[in-house]
């Protein structure tokens, strides 16, 4: 129990972000049309691709030596890379469409 | 550099690039916004990249190949995921924001094991880390397996697999999956073998969980594992106490799985029931029942003198149109009937395509008129004095069953209510089933002629012979 509390009193800080971006995540998106469905979640899908500053820590902390973490943090580089610059690239050409039509 | 100059710019750039996530998604649900908000956030995403490169660590000469490898990583990745996002064609984009979340999950899960790795040779057992590690590397693995198997079926390379008792063996495989996962973090000496162990289940839970589920309820699906890749780089956020990470990751995370609800909503049904219904398998059998009528064939010439001489015509629009390419034609027959004084409009179902919104996008797409597409309650308001209804590769949407049918699996889904309309057409390949793999009784009923043929074939037929009249 106190090794409970201690976890989450040590990362107190942490849980509030979590529960505040929780409520920020809902309200943001809550009046979308359903014609914007697509794009947003391909574009959510392209965000969460922030995981790649994950990717690059390890690869930056990782000892030149240890090549079992070098590997492992270049597949995780390019995992990332591919999440990030597809996600943003495919929801771009989709929103290009939406944006031809407005100019009419 | 680093020391506390470095330090600082490293966490302003990560603020900024948390506003640029929250903006971007704000951004991304109005239609005219929705384009700058997408590069906000890629920008912002750039900005947090280059940032970590730069001051998370002093640059020293031992560790060249870190950078290296870390420069070749974003290289390959990015010509990659260019070519493949630029070449895939918009009726597959559900499958590519599919495999890109993957992607994610994937990175997320090999995060976890490079962490365990690590935690393994300082020796320094943290519980609170230990429990991040482990169910990042769970969540990550199923959303990656998951978003595989997503990617395969709606490509059409992997069939429905619904086997009895599946349901009993996911849930044991979940139980076996925190047991396992919670004994793990709780050992004073973790064991690399119970970690593999725990990776290899996640792995088989993803892809059993994603078998079963239907071909209609993809995109639901896809929702859900995204917000799960989400809630996954947010447990990397925690291991390195990344704000950005941790604030993207949950802001998807939560975004994506009210998405998924309103997904849900769209069709009527409720979240636990997609999972847990496994719409492929059961649908056949509620079906099998229905007794044939006879259906009515109709010519082009005789469907274009129908056309010609309408007041208002409404098109359905299914994916059919789109894996036929022919959403230019459509437009093509819109303009042929707008000479003759024809109101033209289509009347699109929330789900419509693979997606929500997907159909609206394959139209734009064509350069259709964005006020000519009306949302599914309008077009309903207004099918009573349509003289007209063309269904293009449309199916489940327009399926009576769904209002009169209760043993149907799609009973509940709202549909556009085409019997209200004066005449109907369908245009179809063959009288193969939709997606949801159920008859359809609109294909029988008095009211509805048959136009069979390629529905980009026996449009430009209609064009040509509209245009002769």
């Amino acid at each position: 129990m106190d090794q409970i509390l201690t976890l989450f009193y040590e990362n107190r800080e942490f849980i509030f972000l979590i529960i505040v971006s929780i409520f920020l995540g809902i309200e943001v998106i809550s009046n979308v049309p359903a014609v914007l469905h697509t794009p947003l979640m391909s574009g959510a899908n392209a965000i969460h691709g922030v995981v790649i500053i994950g990717s690059i820590i390890i690869m930056l902390e990782a000892d030149p030596t240890n090549y079992f973490a070098l590997i492992l943090g270049f597949l995780a580089v390019v995992l990332g890379t591919l999440n990030v610059v597809g996600g943003f690239v495919v929801t771009n050409r989709m929103l290009e469409m939406f944006k031809k039509k407005d100019k009419k | 550099m680093t020391g506390i100059l470095g330090n600082s710019i490293l966490e302003i750039c990560y603020i900024a690039a948390s506003i640029t996530f929250i903006l971007g998604l704000k951004m991304l649900s109005s239609p005219d916004k929705a384009r700058k908000g997408n590069l906000y956030a890629a920008y912002g995403m750039g900005l947090a990249i280059v940032a970590t490169i730069l001051f998370k660590e002093e640059f020293s000469s031992e560790k060249t190949l870190n950078y290296v490898l870390i420069f070749a990583g974003l290289l390959v990745g990015t010509v990659v995921g260019t070519r493949m996002a630029l070449k895939v064609k918009m009726t597959a984009m559900p499958q590519m924001v599919s495999f890109f979340n993957g992607m994610g999950g994937a990175c997320a899960a090999v995060i976890s094991l490079v962490e365990f790795d690590h935690v393994m040779h300082t020796g320094e057992f943290d519980l609170g880390l230990m429990i991040v590690i482990i169910l990042g590397l769970i969540i990550g693995s199923v959303s990656f397996a998951g978003s595989i198997i997503a990617y395969g079926k709606l490509e059409g390379k992997i069939g429905d697999k619904a086997f009895p008792g599946s349901q009993i063996i996911n849930i044991l495989l979940l139980i076996a999956i925190v047991g396992l996962g919670g004994y793990l973090a709780s050992m004073s000496v973790p064991s690399s073998t119970l970690l593999y162990a725990v990776l290899g289940i996640s792995l088989l839970y993803g892809v059993l969980f994603v078998m079963p589920i239907g071909g209609a309820d993809m995109p639901v699906v896809i929702s859900l594992l995204n917000s799960f890749t989400g809630v996954a780089a947010a447990f990397g956020g925690f291991i390195y106490g990344n704000q950005a990470m941790l604030t993207g990751g949950i802001l998807v995370g939560s975004a994506g799985t009210i998405l998924t609800v309103l997904m849900c909503t769209a069709m009527n049904r409720s979240l636990a029931n997609v999972i847990i219904g496994s719409f492929g398998g059961g649908g056949a059998a509620a079906a099998a029942g229905g007794e044939q009528g006879t259906v009515k064939e109709i010519t082009a010439t005789d469907a274009a003198i129908l056309l010609a001489y309408a007041s208002k015509v409404s098109v359905v629009p299914g994916y059919g149109l789109a894996v036929a390419q022919a959403q230019h034609t459509v437009h093509s027959l819109e303009k042929a009937l707008d000479d003759k004084g024809v109101e033209f409009t289509y009347a699109i179902h929330p789900v419509a395509g693979r997606m929500p919104g997907h159909m609206n996008v394959l139209l734009a797409e064509a350069d259709v008129p964005y006020p000519k597409l009306l949302e599914m309650e309008d077009a309903n308001d207004q099918m009573a004095n349509t003289d007209v209804v063309l269904v293009i590769g449309a199916n489940d949407v327009v399926n009576p069953a769904a209002e009169n049918d209760p043993s149907s699996p799609i009973y509940g889904m709202p549909i556009i209510q085409v019997l209200d309309a004066k005449n109907v057409i369908v245009m179809k390949r063959s009288m193969g089933k939709g997606y949801a793999g159920i008859e359809n009784e609109l294909f029988f009923h008095d009211k509805n002629r048959m136009l069979f043929g390629d529905a980009k074939d026996s449009l430009e037929k209609l064009i040509a012979e509209v245009k002769s009249l």
